[in-house]
Formats: structure tokens, sequence, C-alpha cells
């Protein structure tokens, strides 16, 4: 088993904890945080990490150090931090939208850039999205123009999120490009205060040609849609993919996607789907740089 | 203009009593659905400006960034629109709406290197802290800031307050109590403005944006005044979504005659709505079935044409649609539900 640890004991951090705790891979070692008083550490240390609210550096001055990193605190944190890892030699995959490295989103891409010292995972809407414009993309060769809408709870938005709402749009407007396979993306993320809080809800608009196999694009999006879910239950379909073919004058087709994410329900309550989405990609990519590292061990 | 000496306490300035922003080249964006054309901009806002209107925001309806599938795709580029607004305007200051978590701090700063002198940023009336760097960014920029607190009818007024006080400190100089759904009646008006300007005291103003949707929209504005506002909205011909905003020249008349100092030319701002902004709209915005549901329920107003769009396309009730998005609690921006909730409707025969 790879050895790992969480640095930020958030919301996402502390979410990732219990997913990687049910790792066949992976083994969460310890919590690093910056608020000794935090839940998120109280919790680890009753799990039995090790924990410290003494930040990275009490991390890599240990006689020990992770094999596998994982990062969620913030983008600039991450920015900081992400060189002390490289130098010592410690694998990063990083849960804030600081995109140092290569952007990871596991239908799409989850072995690419499995080699890196260092992957980002977009975020949360651009897990929940990016997806289902690949799922569009690969069977009219490439979108022209993809947009999509994430709206989370209210309460499941700390302060990182509302802090980094910019960067939030603009990471995941570039994976949409990126990683989606579309020429042209836009991301847009709501907060909504309703109470009891609604389930993460995510609609992904696409620009399709004229001619387009609608059929062969509501096969895909299904099939990508089965395929997430078997790391996020939650994950599903709400209605079927809506076409206009054509859209108003554009001379172009528009399909749309909806999309629900209910969580696991590990830290916070079902509703904040948007953590699952991103702590449970996140671990199925720490799952297979594990593999690798335990792969090159017995080379 | 009025000679008679102010009787209000709090006024905009020396001045001005209230000064009034017309918002029929953004909010009017919805009910021209984004389809605005260099010629009307350049036309609407040279006309108000002779007519004394002080601040004319021009951006497509859901601010800066909104051309989108999501909230309908501008026909001309809003950055074209606004250089041919500040181009236009003698005395006239250019504003422009931004939403964060739609546009980015680069729209703000474009919006500023075209000559835009007001930034307006708009949040959900409870989610204020998602503004704080585009305020500190605008105020950096020499950028007079606004903070609007979108569907301000969905809270208590000590919780608004709370909210606005979070924009002052970030740098927000004026924050706007907004009737997005135009869902406010009298009293719920005079409570909201009275708390935040209590709160706010002299570190940021209060305004006020009203739409028509339970025709109370001018007699709200009023109420809000007498509470302490000293900036509001209106829409010359009551342009703006649901069935419009605030009339600027019927705010312009009553104004007159209450002896509210705005420093607009009542008859001149009579001629404008006539002959320059109707020629230009699609159609009246009236008070139909749809407008009345969207204040009855509580709905955001720019939801009004697509919910239209969505009943023709799925063959279901305009109205069911529209209070199924109240009773879930949609919140400004969330245009992508109505498609969802249409199908959903024309799939269960509801």
């Amino acid at each position: 088993m790879a050895t790992a640890a969480i640095v930020g004991s958030g919301n996402i951090g502390t979410d990732l904890m219990y997913k990687l705790l049910r790792s066949p891979d992976v083994e969460p070692r310890w919590m690093i945080g910056v608020d000794p008083e935090s839940e998120g550490l109280r919790r680890a240390s009753e799990l039995g990490l090790e924990t410290s609210a003494e930040g990275v550096d009490w991390l890599l001055a240990r006689p020990e150090l992770p094999d596998i990193v994982f990062e969620a605190t913030s983008a600039y944190v991450h920015v900081r931090n992400a060189p002390k890892y490289r130098a010592a030699g410690i694998r990063a995959v990083d849960l804030t939208p600081a995109a140092r490295g290569p952007f990871v989103v596991p239908p799409a891409n989850l072995l690419e850039h499995i080699d890196e010292m260092n992957v980002n995972m977009v975020t949360c809407g651009g897990q929940a999205t990016i997806p289902m414009v690949y799922a569009v993309s690969r069977v009219v060769g490439g979108v022209d123009y993809a947009e999509i809408v994430a709206t989370v709870s209210s309460a499941s938005a700390g302060p990182g999120t509302r802090q980094n709402i910019d960067e939030f749009t603009r990471t995941t407007a570039k994976a949409v490009e990126v990683i989606g396979g579309a020429t042209r993306g836009k991301a847009i993320i709501i907060l909504n205060p309703a109470e009891p809080p609604l389930m993460m809800r995510d609609t992904i608009y696409c620009s399709i040609p004229l001619d387009a196999d609608l059929d062969a694009i509501e096969r895909s999006v299904n099939e990508v849609a089965a395929e997430v879910a078997t790391y996020v239950p939650g994950y599903h379909l709400v209605a079927d993919p809506q076409f206009d073919v054509p859209f108003g004058d554009t001379g172009r087709g528009r399909v749309a996607v909806f999309v629900e994410v209910e969580g696991a329900g590990d830290f916070l309550p079902p509703y904040a789907g948007n953590l699952d989405i991103m702590t449970a990609a996140a671990t199925k990519v720490g799952n297979e740089i594990a593999k690798r590292l335990a792969v090159k061990e017995t080379v | 203009m009025p000679a008679t000496p102010s009787t209000h306490s709090r006024t905009y300035s020396d001045q001005l009593d209230v000064r009034v922003t017309d918002t029929s080249l953004r909010d009017g964006s919805h009910a021209k659905r984004h389809r605005f054309t260099e010629d009307d901009v350049r036309a609407v806002v040279r006309a108000l400006d002779d007519a004394g209107m002080p601040v004319i925001e021009v951006t497509h309806g859901d601010g800066l960034g909104g051309s989108s599938f999501n909230y309908g795709f501008s026909l001309t580029d809003e950055r074209v629109l606004m250089k041919a607004a500040v181009d236009e305007a003698r005395n006239a200051k250019i504003a422009a709406l931004m939403l964060p978590g739609l546009g980015v701090k680069d729209d703000i700063a474009a919006a500023h290197d075209l000559g835009v002198s007001v930034i307006r940023i708009a949040t959900h009336c409870t989610e204020a802290d998602i503004s704080e760097q585009h305020f500190a960014m605008s105020r950096e920029l020499g950028l007079e800031t606004v903070g609007f607190l979108m569907m301000a009818h969905t809270i208590p007024p000590d919780a608004l307050a709370a909210q606005a006080r979070i924009m002052a400190d970030a740098g927000c100089q004026c924050v706007y109590v907004v009737d997005s759904a135009g869902a406010m009646i009298l009293d719920d008006v005079t409570d909201r403005v009275a708390a935040v300007v209590s709160e706010l005291g002299d570190d940021a103003q209060t305004g006020f944006h009203g739409h028509e949707n339970l025709s109370l929209s001018l007699a709200n504005t009023i109420l809000a005044i007498r509470a302490g506002a000293v900036q509001v909205d209106g829409s010359t011909r009551r342009f703006g979504a649901g069935s419009g905003n605030t009339s600027c020249e019927a705010l312009a008349a009553v104004a007159d005659r209450l002896g509210i100092r705005t420093g607009l030319d009542v008859l001149k701002m009579i001629d404008v709505a006539e002959d320059v902004v109707r020629p230009i709209m699609d159609g009246e915005c009236v008070l139909d079935r749809l407008a009345i549901v969207m204040g009855y329920a509580g709905v955001y107003s720019s939801f009004l044409k697509h919910a239209y769009r969505a009943a023709e396309r799925y063959d279901v009730s305009g109205a069911d649609i529209l209070i199924e998005c109240g009773r879930q609690g949609l919140v400004g921006g969330q245009e992508d539900q109505i498609i969802q909730i249409a199908s959903q409707l024309a799939t269960t025969g509801a």
C-alpha cells in the first residue's frame, strides 16, 4: 500500500479521509492543518491518523515521508507547496484549482498523466460536468463550444470556494477545453441557499453539428454517466439529453445534459455531492498512482 | 429642475436628493433577448444623456460574460455596446453589471479600459462574500462601486443588512436592495431599506432596484427613497425583465411633484420613452399572466422569456413552470433548470 498525507483539514480534506480509509491501495497516515481546533484534525486523530496543525513543513520534517500527498487547501497555498513536494519526491494530487500539473478527469484521461509528479483535479464542477462534455465530444469529433452550469448548495461552499470563485470559473472553463475536447469552454457557478440544501445540480450544454448522430450522443452520455457512477454512486442523469437541432438561427444544434450528484454523506450530508465527486475522483486517481508505484517497486 | 430645497435628511449630493440609474440597456436586454445593436445603444444613451440621466447601465442582461447558451447569446459583443455608450455620453456615467461566478475580474478590467466608470456587482442576497475580491480590484482600478443583493425579498431585513455590511467592508460604495422578482410589497421595501441604511450609516449608501410584476415598482421606489435610499434604478418605458422595471419617466414626474430632486427633465424623459426607447423594444413590458405569477411566486424576473420559450417548446403551462421554479427556491442564474422543469412537466403530463 502507498502511504498518503492529506494536507488541509477542511470539508474536502476531511471527506477525502473517509474515502481513502476505504481504499485498498492507499493508506492515509497523516492529516495536516493550520487550526488545532479544526473538526477535521479531531476526527483524523480519532481515526488513528497522525495529525499536526503546523503545516506542511512539519510533514516534510518527518523521518518517513508519504508516497502521495493530497492537497486540499487553497489554490494559493498549493502554489507555495507544490515545489516542496516535488523536491521531496512526493507525488501530489491537487484538489485545489491551482492547476500546477495536468488536469485529470477519470473517464476522459485517468491514466494519461499517471506518472507525473503533480496532477490537478480541476474543480468539483469540472469533475461533474467534463465527463459529459467528453461523452458528446468523442461522438462528434470535438465540440466547438461547451458550457457548464454548476449549482451547489450554499452550505457546501466553504470559504475556499467563495474566495476563489474566479479561479473556479477559469480553471473549469480551461479544463472543459483541454479534457472535454471543446474548442471553447465556459463555466458558470451558482450558489443556492435553499433549505433543506439542494443536491449539486449540473447542466452541460454542447454545440453539435446539424447532422450529428443524436442516438450515438445519447448512448455515449449514458455510458459515461454509468462510468462516473462506479466511483460516485450518487451521480445520475435527471432527464434524457435534450436536443435542439437546429438551435435558433445559429446554424448549429445544441444538446443539454442534466446531472444531479448525491453525495455519500461521509463528512457533509448527501446534498454536498460537489464534495464527493471531487474526493471520489481524487481517490480513484490516488489508487491508480499507488498501483503504479507498487509495480515500480517490484521491478 | 425644481428649485425647492431638499426636505430629505439623506441626500445623494448637494445637488441631487436621489441619483437615478437607467437600466433599460441592461435589464431591457432580457426583454430584447439580448439582441441590441450598436445603433440602439447610441440612440438611447444620447437621448437619456440629454434628458439629464446621471448613470446609464449597458451590459448583457446577466452582466459581463452573460452571452451564453444558458442566458442567451448577445447579438452584438457587449464590449462594442459599452464602448458605443461611452462614446455617446457627455455627462452621464456608464455602468456595467457583473455577477461573480459568471463574469470574472478580467471582464471588470476590460469594462474599465473601455471607459465604464461604475461597476455594479451582484450576488444572491445571502452570498455577498463571493464578491469581495471583485470589489477590492474595482476600487483599485478607481471604479465607482455598487453592490446588488438580489432576490432581497427572500430574507428578513436584519439578515439583509448583515450581507450589506459584507459588501461595504469589501469596498462597495452603495448597496442596493434588489427586488429581482418584483415580489416586495410596500412595507417590505421600507423595512429592508431602513435596515440597510441603519447598518451602513455613513460607510456606504443604500439603493433600490424594483420590478413591476405586482404593479408596485414606482410606489416601492418612493418608499425606498423615504426610507433613506439615495440611489434608485429605473428603466425608461419600463424596458426590463418580467413586466419591466420602475418607469424612469414616471419616476421623474412623481419625484418632481414630491420635491425630490433627481436632475431629470420630466418632459424630455417622457419624449425619450415614447420616441427613442419604445421603437427599439420588441413589445411593451406588460403586466400579463406570467409576470404576475413571477411576482406572486417570487421568481427571478429574467426567467420570464425563458419560461415562455420552454412552455412553447415542451407544450406545457408557463405558469406551472414558474410556480415550480418558486417552489424549488431557484435563484438568479439558474435558467438551465427551466428546461429541465419543462421537460419533466411534459413527461409527467402535469
